[in-house]
């Protein structure tokens, strides 16, 4: 016996009608296990259409309604048996074995969000995940908004740099930057980012604070940050191949962030869905909404008190270096403490929480996982 | 066996390559010095409008629906070497036997080819895709390939031993084609002029007159005449290789402004560029668009006030008799002349073969990099090269292809700048930004994983990563006892507070043998701010003065 349930989609204000009869399990039954009594109108008529047949549907729709049949919506109407079912994903290392055991890995083809504030280890996740995808062979590109990323740091995570695409966006447009008597040189070398002396320093090129218009000024460059990230994503999403692609939104301002409209996201995931790529976005809050199937939200744990015992432990050694070898002070309410540089950024704790996830229903989970320092060795 | 390609009408086939459109169209190619220009070549539609060769270019001018183009020696030699990549594509032995003739070497095709017509056909459609319409003939011997080819339209295939049964139908004329210019055309009216009068109007006729009588009469010239006619004659060809120079070039009668109409321009001679390399079974890896522009012509109108001879190179210069103020205007001149040809080069990673794909890189290129000026003459020549051997490994993770990167990355470039777009290279220092962009490649991030052993890979992964500040940020620090106790940064607000913890002092120098020397401090700190905690790299330039936060440990 076929039967239909009603349900109204809040996004397009149409109806939708669910084919029972395709999934019966899937269809409402009335709580003794009865099927919805059939329309009183079609009975009253003797209606000689076939129980699966689309006439029979309109008919049965416009009797729960109460809507005349001509002004139901055309053939527009799809059975939601016969909508596309959402395969499971893919799910790939994001080479920080905490993460995987808490997410089951980042899904391919789904938009994943890592949020944090500064100094939570957004880049530490950021940089093991690429470490893993570049190390399964995969191309890599990440979108730098806010021209951030340390090569060595690249290099210190194992990532492979021959796989990794860096797409450095700036303030300037690029035909603004052609002309080299106002613009600075662009930075592909070294000796012209670095603060070398007798030459101004590397602020020369930089608006000087003056309050609101400081302020004003800097939400263009947010502005133009974006627009170039959004359409270089844009771009490599369309050409396809990549295995990751990084957003990297970590350095800007969350008002800025939250201007990106909740259309573009959805348009990155509908270009990443069938496709083997991650699409990874680093911000410092949430800003893809229900676009994103992973969302991980990073903290700095309370890891200074381990690391001070793990510096006390090392003073013996510091103590025999000059300062200018390198020493760790702690001041404010902390005791003073003299150890090795290593170990300041050794054992960082980095919490990360599973916010949301496509996969599972209620996801509030969390990890705690160490970091170690490139030159701790 | 031999077979021939010849272009009938050469002049206005290389017009016609170069415009395709007026195929349709009467047309009518003029040549020599204004006003003395007299039409050389005229099409099929033209002759019906009574446009006929010798004409001058005013009487042609009398007929509007005439299209008339100046003779161009570029599209002529560029449809001439078209002509040579195609028959080089069938034939190591090829002849060049004129501008419009090409004669190439069967021996041993049959095996990879197939049969003789189906190598003609196959000539034939091979000089059809370069733009070319051409009669084809194959026969046993070189010259009655010739003929045929010369006087038959389309595809002509000759039997061994039929030679004078198939040629006979031929005109006299014929005989003589290819004797055009000063005494050879004076012999051959004469010889016309004397066949003529004996009745001799086709070569069946000619070759059954008694050989001792038409040496007697002829001499020697007579008996050769009639061995080509009989299809007879045999010889060895004369190869010649062909240099690899891939060009096009095309003049423009009104000079292009806006890019779009260059586009189209540019987007036929990069079809003609790819199909005659992909006769020759080449790539490119390397673009060089050439343009002129239009105040060049006044350039040289200067320069014949000045009167000095000048080479198109601009490097022979006869500098003889000249006042300094002259030589010196000229100087001046040379240098404008120089700047009004705009050149730019289109370097690829990998040897590619898509005319759309380089017709979409030079409009990016274009467009990021305009001329500036309008453009009478656009030239595109490109590097030949082995085209790539693209091995797709069945379990290698999938990478872009290299055409559509390559589309991407030149519209990323257009979008955030030049050097702003690619991977990173360390280099051999220690300088803080020791590093340099240089061109993603595919193929290369195509090469095979290396292997890590898993535990390793972990323990490498996790590591605290630095984000930089470009530029780096300068800082207001309070010091006590030398050591950094307070921290505030103008720019920033997020990066200010109470100092909590600091490692520090590690001082770097470098390059101090060189202009750009560096010498600092570093010191890693953790700053309270509010509840917040943050960790920074603060930087105290030694040399400059200053301090500087230079990145954030995140």
């Amino acid at each position: 016996m076929s039967s239909a349930v009603i349900s109204t989609s809040a996004a397009l204000g149409r109806p939708f009608l669910f084919d029972v009869d395709a999934e019966p399990e899937a269809g409402l039954k009335a709580p003794g296990g009865t099927a919805p009594q059939a329309c009183p109108e079609r009975s009253r008529r003797g209606c000689p259409l076939e129980p699966s047949s689309p006439e029979h549907r309109r008919d049965l729709l416009s009797c729960t309604l109460n809507i005349p049949q001509s002004k139901l919506p055309p053939a527009s109407i799809a059975p939601a048996s016969r909508l596309e079912i959402r395969s499971t994903p893919e799910m790939i290392s994001s080479g920080i074995p905490a993460i995987d055991i808490l997410t089951g890995g980042l899904p391919r083809g789904c938009l994943t969000e890592i949020c944090g504030p500064v100094s939570s280890g957004r880049t530490t996740v950021l940089l093991a995940t690429l470490a893993a995808a570049t190390g399964r062979g995969e191309c890599c590109a990440l979108i730098d908004a806010s021209d951030a990323l340390d090569p060595d740091s690249l290099a210190a995570a194992g990532v492979d740099l021959d796989r990794l695409l860096w797409v450095r966006c700036n303030e300037e447009s690029p035909r603004r930057r052609r002309d080299p008597e106002k613009c600075a040189a662009p930075k592909n070398t070294a000796p012209a980012a670095t603060p070398s002396g007798g030459k101004g320093g590397p602020e020369q090129s930089a608006c000087d604070f003056d309050g609101k218009g400081w302020v004003k000024n800097e939400s263009r460059r947010s502005e133009r940050r974006l627009e170039q990230v959004l359409r270089a994503t844009d771009l490599l999403l369309e050409s396809g191949g990549f295995g990751l692609i990084i957003l990297d939104l970590a350095d800007v301002p969350p008002l800025a962030a939250r201007r990106i409209p909740l259309t573009t996201w959805f348009r990155f995931r509908r270009a990443v869905e069938h496709k083997p790529t991650i699409l990874l976005a680093i911000a410092q809050q949430p800003i893809a909404g229900s676009c994103s199937s992973l969302l991980l939200q990073l903290a700095v744990a309370k890891r200074r008190q381990n690391a001070a015992r793990g510096a006390g432990r090392g003073s013996d050694l510091a103590r025999q270096r000059t300062p200018e070898e390198g020493t760790m002070h702690c001041e404010g309410d902390c005791e003073s403490i003299e150890t090795a540089h290593m170990h300041l950024l050794s054992g960082l704790e980095m919490h990360v929480e599973l916010i949301r996830s496509r996969l599972d229903r209620k996801p509030a989970r969390c990890v705690t996982f160490e970091t170690k320092t490139a030159w701790a060795g | 066996m031999f077979a021939c390609i010849y272009i009938p009408n050469f002049a206005v086939a290389a017009a016609l390559r170069a415009e395709p459109e007026l195929e349709d169209r009467p047309l009518a190619i003029f040549d020599g010095k204004p006003p003395l220009e007299k039409l050389i070549a005229v099409n099929e539609s033209a002759k019906g409008l009574g446009g006929a060769p010798g004409m001058t270019k005013a009487q042609a001018e009398l007929c509007s629906e005439l299209a008339l183009r100046p003779r161009s020696s570029l599209q002529e030699s560029s449809t001439h070497a078209a002509l040579l990549d195609c028959a080089q594509s069938f034939s190591p032995c090829v002849e060049d036997s004129a501008c419009d003739t090409i004669l190439l070497d069967l021996s041993g095709m049959g095996t990879l080819l197939g049969s003789l017509p189906k190598i003609s056909r196959a000539i034939f459609d091979r000089a059809t895709g370069l733009g070319l319409k051409a009669n084809v003939a194959a026969a046993a011997n070189p010259d009655a390939a010739l003929l045929a080819a010369r006087g038959f339209p389309g595809i002509t295939v000759i039997p061994a031993g039929k030679e004078a049964e198939q040629l006979g139908s031929l005109p006299t004329q014929v005989l003589f084609s290819d004797h055009r210019e000063g005494g050879e055309k004076e012999l051959a009216n004469t010889l016309l002029e004397t066949l003529d009068r004996w009745g001799i109007r086709n070569l069946r006729a000619l070759a059954a007159l008694p050989e001792v009588s038409l040496s007697e009469r002829l001499g020697q010239a007579g008996l050769g005449l009639q061995k080509l006619a009989r299809g007879a004659r045999s010889r060895t060809l004369v190869p010649v290789e062909a240099p690899l120079i891939f060009e096009e070039a095309i003049a423009l009668e009104h000079p292009i402004v806006l890019l779009e109409p260059l586009a189209f321009l540019l987007h036929r001679l990069l079809e003609q560029l790819c199909a005659r390399l992909a006769s020759r079974a080449l790539s490119t890896q390397e673009l060089r668009l050439t343009l002129e522009l239009s105040n060049l012509t006044g350039i040289e109108d200067e320069f014949d006030q000045v009167g000095i001879a000048s080479e198109s190179d601009g490097s022979n210069e006869t500098w003889g008799g000249q006042t300094a103020s002259a030589v010196r205007r000229s100087a001046a001149l040379l240098t404008r002349r120089r700047q009004t040809r705009f050149s730019r080069t289109l370097n690829l990673p990998l040897p590619m073969l898509d005319a759309k794909v380089f017709l979409k890189l030079l409009q990016l290129d274009l467009n990021a990099h305009p001329p500036g000026a309008p453009i009478v003459k656009i030239q595109l020549s490109a590097e030949p090269a082995r085209p790539r051997s693209a091995q797709g490994g069945l379990f290698l993770p999938p990478s872009p292809e290299p055409e559509k990167l390559e589309l991407t990355l030149a519209r990323i470039t257009g979008i955030v700048g030049e050097q702003q777009v690619g991977a990173v290279e360390l280099l051999d220092t220690h300088h803080p930004e020791g590093f340099r962009m240089r061109r993603f490649v595919a193929e290369v991030a195509r090469k095979a994983p290396v292997r890590k052993n898993p535990e390793s890979a972990e323990m490498n992964s996790v590591v605290t990563a630095l984000r930089r500040f470009r530029p780096p940020l300068r800082a207001n620090v309070t010091l006590k006892n030398g050591q950094p106790t307070r921290l505030t940064c103008p720019k920033k607000k997020e990066v200010q507070g109470v100092v909590l913890w600091k490692a520090g002092p590690w001082r770097f120098s470098g390059d101090w043998w060189e202009h750009d020397a560096w010498s600092r401090d570093e010191w890693d700190l953790a700053l309270r701010n509010g509840d917040a905690i943050s960790f920074h790299r603060l930087v105290h330039d030694r040399l400059g003065g200053g301090w500087f936060v230079e990145g954030t440990y995140d």
